[in-house]
């Protein structure tokens, strides 16, 4: 069994007005939980570092290359249950998805953000550390 | 496709007092990039904020009516 991550608390958030999919196969789930503890920065992207597949996940590569930080990658247009369950998984409907730790930081949008204030290299050190 | 209103109006819809402003990236109404100002963000992590506006478009997103979207969510100053 891996390690049981911790799940972010936001799947019983009240001012969430749709509870997080239980629909998913439990092997899938498994396998996600594998994943996100495999490394303390994992990064759900379509494509790879070298050859992303979309603008959003290149940001995200960008971002992480520019900070020197080591990360993994998972390339969901390999494997379309990951694909799918990632995004039940965070309660999360789109595609780049990154962890840090465990914790799901969020997708290009909020990683530019904590990029530009100074937070994503705070908490990937500490992550690092 | 979406229209910018029908964004507009789902996300009011969870968040009446949000102030929306909808842009259409490429003309098409599937790539938007849309900014949130609403009092039901305050105090919640950026995810969280995300995750509202995610919920109001939970259809729109579903059925790839909205294919892309780059969002910004602040609480208003003050």
């Amino acid at each position: 069994m891996p390690a049981r991550v911790p799940l972010v608390e936001f799947q019983t958030d009240p001012h969430f007005p749709f509870p997080a999919s239980i629909s998913m196969d439990p092997n899938t789930r498994q396998r996600i939980e594998s994943l996100v503890a495999s490394s303390p920065v994992v990064v759900f992207m379509k494509g790879n570092k070298l050859m992303p597949q979309c603008g959003f996940s290149n940001n995200v590569c960008q971002i992480l290359n520019a900070l020197a930080v080591p990360f993994e990658t998972f390339d969901v247009l390999s494997d379309p249950e990951i694909r799918q369950g990632i995004k039940e998984f965070s309660d999360w409907p789109t595609i780049p998805q990154v962890y840090v730790q465990g914790q799901f930081m969020g997708g290009s949008d909020i990683l530019i953000e904590m990029y530009n204030s100074g937070e994503l290299l705070e908490k990937i050190t500490i992550a690092l550390a | 496709m979406v229209q910018p209103d029908q964004v507009k109006d789902a996300i009011r819809l969870v968040m009446p007092d949000a102030h929306v402003e909808v842009e259409d990236l490429t003309g098409g109404g599937d790539h938007l990039q849309v900014k949130v100002v609403s009092t039901a963000f305050a105090g919640l992590s950026k995810v969280k904020q995300h995750q509202l506006v995610y919920g109001a478009l939970r259809s729109e997103l579903a059925s790839e009516a909205i294919h892309a979207l780059a969002l910004t969510t602040t609480s208003p100053a003050g």
